[in-house]
């Protein structure tokens, strides 16, 4: 159980997708001027997160990593060069259920998400979440905490985020610094605010 | 060269930059930059990436429905993203393993899905391969011009040969550690961006509204 909490607060803070691996920037930049569209957007994430993380390990684990296809009866194949592939099929795939299921029973959480949800395809903060799961070779529940926590550090940033830009319109920037570049350095300040969690061992 | 293939091959180096400007492909901009080597393998992989995919597109584009070019662009980049991979492992092992999962994430890159979307689907292949060589040079230039900063100021050298002697070697220059750090880059490109405004002011965005000043006693509206 310790071992699942430590991985969480690794995924959350030490390793957060957003600010020490830059995942998610262009979406992390574009979409974080109001707190409120910011928080629906990280929500959406964390949900999507959630089930590819898991889903994406069971395909590597029982079909593509080497020798799995045991259960077959085949040995000896390695088809993990085809992960990239399956992967963003699998992200694809779902992000499509998952609208059209939200469509269907939640409509009042299709409005709020909507919007989103096809942007979440090439987020590349969802892309990395499952190379890293396979590069570090999680198993299916190491994977499913792993989905959670990088999934909700990610919201996290971006909620900062966009609450530090609400207020930074009363700031008076540089004329040529104005919008894109001020934020790049904001989220210089908060990476390195981040980068204090880094000396925890756990 | 036609004035036309000019454009559409050096605007999007400084004018119509896809990091600066765009804000496209910005994730890989950051992660990669602290050393000069895995930078230019990134750019390398990067340009011919974007324009191979942009050609391929722009050459099924009159037989794909739209209701699935998404899909097919998704296969297409994906498809060439898996030789550009294996190709890194074969023959540049250890640049691959540094650059861990961010050759993968060309696929997200969003330059070149922007790039199919907004150009190769309306244009013909050639033009959209020079198109993609033209926004994959605009990316280099960023990147190698963040690398140069991060790793001279950083380790004191560029590409393993000595620019800056450090202190413990017998020369005079105590490397800045915080430009090897993650935050180092966002600042870095920030600069950059100023920089590229004051050149270019055609670029700069305007506030929603301004600051009222106290002095003049005006402002407010514009």
């Amino acid at each position: 159980m310790e071992a699942y909490i430590s991985l969480f607060v690794k995924a959350v803070f030490i390793e957060n997708l957003a600010l020490s691996f830059f995942l998610g920037m262009c979406t992390f930049l574009a979409v974080s001027k109001k707190i409120s569209t910011a928080m629906g957007l990280g929500i959406a994430v964390m949900v999507v997160q959630t089930l590819t993380v898991p889903a994406n390990n069971f395909i590597y684990q029982t079909m593509l990593k080497e020798d799995a296809l045991v259960w077959l009866g085949v040995k000896g194949v390695d088809l993990s060069f085809l992960s990239l592939l399956s992967c963003i099929g699998m992200i694809a795939a779902i992000v499509q259920i998952l609208e059209m299921t939200l469509d269907k029973f939640f409509p009042a959480l299709y409005n709020a998400l909507g919007i989103f949800l096809p942007l979440i395809t090439v987020n590349c903060a969802i892309l990395a979440g499952s190379l890293f799961m396979i590069e570090r070779d999680y198993n299916f529940s190491e994977s499913v905490v792993y989905g959670v926590g990088s999934g909700f550090g990610w919201a996290l940033a971006i909620t900062v985020m966009a609450g530090v830009r609400e207020k930074l319109k009363y700031s008076d920037v540089p004329a040529a610094l104005q919008g894109l570049g001020i934020t790049f350095i904001t989220a210089g300040l908060m990476s390195l605010g981040f980068m204090a969690f880094s000396g925890i061992q756990l | 060269m036609d004035k036309e293939t000019k454009k559409v091959l050096f605007e999007p180096l400084v004018d119509n930059n896809p990091i600066t400007l765009q804000v496209l492909g910005v994730c890989s901009a950051l992660a990669v930059t602290s050393q000069m080597s895995t930078s230019l393998i990134m750019a390398l992989a990067l340009t011919s990436v974007t324009a191979c995919s942009s050609a391929a597109i722009s050459a099924v584009r009159q037989h794909t429905p739209s209701s699935i070019r998404i899909i097919v662009q998704m296969i297409i980049i994906a498809s060439l993203v898996i030789v550009v991979d294996q190709l890194l492992k074969a023959f540049a092992f250890d640049v691959s393993k540094k650059l861990s999962v961010f050759v993968g994430l060309i696929i997200t890159n969003c330059i070149v899905m922007g790039r199919a979307e907004a150009y190769a689907m309306k244009n013909p292949p050639l033009q959209s391969f020079i198109d993609g060589i033209g926004n994959g040079m605009g990316y280099s230039l960023i990147l190698i011009m963040v690398a140069a900063v991060r790793e001279t100021l950083g380790s004191g050298k560029l590409l393993g040969i000595e620019i800056l002697p450090l202190v413990k070697d017998g020369g005079w220059y105590i490397p800045n550690g915080l430009m090897l750090l993650p935050p180092s880059a966002f600042f870095v490109i920030g600069l950059i961006i100023w920089g590229f405004r004051t050149w270019k002011p055609k670029q700069v965005e305007h506030n929603e509204f301004k600051i009222l000043s106290i002095a003049h006693g005006e402002g407010g509206h514009h």
